[in-house]
């Protein structure tokens, strides 16, 4: 067991070295920063540009090479280096982290645990009224894009504001700016900020997450352990959650890792909605700034979360189901 | 790793015994599919949806670049069917030029990346080995980066220029998860008797994957590329909303929506029927993907999708 896993995060740490390898690559291939400086109407001269692009270790005519030594040196120290501004990419990531995390961890946490508590209850309801209601009210929601029900629910939270005569919902930022009073009112501030871009990735995960969750239920209920453990005496209630909901719950930690990177997709839209400054936001910018360093730490940061997802799914998957760990 | 992908059912001809008649297998099928009433309604609106997007602009005398500067702003009404924007551009002409260049892109990226993923994902099933070693790895690392985040990052190689670039690029980075599925069909279709009998009489090897794997795949392969076709018209839409992807003057309904968000509060239809239409489409293509799923296959649990 000790040894798969060692194996497994020894693994996940070669992915993620290659997975932020390859962003650095397309990223400078792709990005041309020097065309920030060439495109305005009286350019500087090149020795200026070449400086500042050297600053950054972003110039292109420096071999690739050689730039992508620097770049994984100081990778492997944490250092993601100095963004075109000249500013320290790890202080902005810092910055930015916690603001993304917040929403990808609650929001990841609350579209599986509910949406495998709705796939588990319509499963064992199959066909009443509930398990028809939230399938095409899932089948809604995944047809539904992240951004078309981000602005959604942005506007239905200001409808809901006006209609209470109280802002309920924030629909801007991370906190109301200038906010005053004791820390528990801080909290709540967070938090009123933060139910609406949570729902606007969660709801997809929900949909997701209970669809899948209500076949593989399915299948185990008609699965002959469950009959035997009907048949030893034990109440239907009984049986399902000790014997049916753990051998049902696994499958669902393989899409858990791939549900990661579909959420960090999905801030990318989100931040942007409810002027968020996290990583998705990010992002964005630094792609239209042409930013190299800035979007290899953004894609580092989405591969770490992807592939230690992944890896704590391996892990989750090993302890509820025993057959594999003999592999 | 992977969960086994199921396998594939083979079914003969009037199995279902319907009152003893013979039925072809297509017979079956199309009565099966007809029967499900969400499919059949999936197929109406994406029908009306892709009548409207090439009829529709005929329909109005105002182009999607036309500027009318006496109704700036105005709601919908008998002149502008779905209302005008800030300079005065004809709502519904818009939409239709969204709703079609969307439907083009979603449908040509479908069709290209389930082609891909076909053949990527049954060469490595068949061959095994080194071959399917490499290319899953090729899929697991594809698949840890969003595909959206590296579409934004490579779009100054389509932006501005033709939107048939953005298909190819959607459809590079959209067929992995159909070739996981092909692949494991292709492992268990392998081991089959007539598919080694094949092997074992000499039959090179993508004649065997042209003759037998792949018709055997046919119908996962025609739900897939169904499924694939809302994935698709997704992902296009969110990268012109971010503006990465269909871009200025060409319109999609990602770039509706995005434009008209910005006062969408007081004026609604500035990107109320951009995305009903838009939500509507992949719903509607949905139903068809499950309802071929359920006529191909009865007996099979729905949506195994990874």
């Amino acid at each position: 067991m000790l040894g798969y896993i060692v194996r497994r995060l020894l693994n996940t740490i070669l992915l993620v070295f290659i997975a932020a390898s390859s962003g650095y690559l397309i990223a400078s291939i792709a990005l041309y920063p020097r065309g920030n400086y060439e495109a305005v109407l009286e350019p500087p001269p090149k020795y200026v540009i070449d400086e500042v692009l050297n600053r950054s270790n972003v110039n292109d005519e420096v071999p690739f090479v050689e730039r992508y030594g620097i770049w994984l040196g100081q990778l492997v120290r944490g250092d993601f280096g100095i963004d075109l501004d000249g500013n320290e990419i790890n202080e902005e990531f810092a910055r930015r982290v916690t603001v993304s995390l917040r929403l990808l961890v609650v929001g990841a946490l609350v579209g599986a645990t509910i949406g495998v508590l709705i796939g588990v209850v319509s499963a064992v309801r199959q066909y009443k009224l509930f398990d028809r209601g939230f399938g095409l009210l899932s089948y809604f929601l995944l047809s539904t894009p992240v951004f078309l029900l981000a602005i959604l629910l942005k506007f239905g939270g200001i409808k809901f504001n006006d209609w209470v005569g109280t802002t309920v919902f924030f629909t801007q930022g991370e906190y109301s700016a200038g906010f005053e009073g004791t820390d528990f009112e801080f909290l709540m501030n967070r938090l009123q900020h933060l139910i609406l871009p949570t729902l606007s990735i969660a709801l997809g995960s929900i949909a997701f997450y209970s669809r899948y969750q209500r076949n593989s239920m399915l299948d185990v209920l008609s699965s002959d352990h469950l009959r035997t453990a009907r048949a030893k005496g034990l109440t239907k209630r009984q049986s399902l959650f000790r014997h049916g909901l753990r051998v049902a719950i696994s499958p669902m930690a393989t899409f858990f890792a791939y549900g990661f990177g579909l959420l960090m997709a999905g801030a990318v839209f989100t931040e942007t909605i409810y002027g968020r400054f996290g990583m998705g936001n990010w992002f964005v910018t630094a792609v239209a700034k042409n930013d190299i360093n800035a979007v290899s730490a953004v894609v580092t940061f989405t591969a770490v979360l992807v592939l230690l997802s992944g890896f704590l799914a391996d892990i989750i998957l090993v302890v509820l189901d025993p057959r594999v760990r003999t592999r | 790793m992977p969960p086994r992908s199921p396998t594939i059912s083979v079914e003969t001809a009037g199995s279902d015994g319907l009152s003893g008649v013979r039925l072809s297998r297509g017979t079956l099928i199309r009565r099966r599919f007809l029967r499900n009433k969400l499919a059949v309604l999936g197929l109406c609106i994406v029908g009306f949806m892709l009548v409207l997007a090439f009829v529709g602009p005929y329909l109005t005398k105002w182009s999607y670049t036309d500027n009318d500067f006496d109704h700036l702003l105005s709601a919908p009404s008998s002149e502008h069917w779905f209302g005008t924007t800030q300079v005065g551009v004809d709502v519904f002409a818009q939409t239709m030029r969204g709703l079609q260049k969307s439907l083009i892109i979603g449908l040509l990226v479908a069709i290209f990346s389930t082609g891909m993923s076909a053949f990527i994902g049954s060469v490595a099933g068949y061959l095994g080995g080194r071959t399917d070693r490499v290319i899953m790895w090729v899929v697991d690392l594809l698949l840890v980066i969003p595909s959206l985040l590296v579409l934004v990052i490579l779009s100054r190689y389509y932006q501005g220029k033709s939107w048939l670039l953005l298909v190819v690029g959607l459809t590079i980075f959209d067929w992995m998860i159909t070739s996981r599925v092909v692949r494991g069909l292709a492992m268990s279709l392998r081991e089959l008797d007539f598919v080694r009998a094949a092997r074992y009489m000499g039959v090179p090897t993508r004649t065997i994957i042209a003759r037998h794997l792949l018709p055997n795949m046919a119908s996962i392969i025609i739900i897939a590329a169904t499924l694939n076709v809302g994935g698709a018209i997704l992902g296009e839409t969110g990268l012109s909303y971010l503006g990465f992807g269909v871009q200025a003057p060409d319109v999609s309904l990602g770039t509706l929506i995005a434009e008209g968000t910005g006062a969408a509060l007081t004026y609604p239809w500035l990107f109320m029927f951009a995305g009903t239409s838009l939500v509507l489409t992949v719903l509607a293509v949905s139903f068809i993907g499950d309802g071929l799923r359920d006529a191909f296959d009865p007996g099979s649990t729905r949506s195994k999708k990874i």
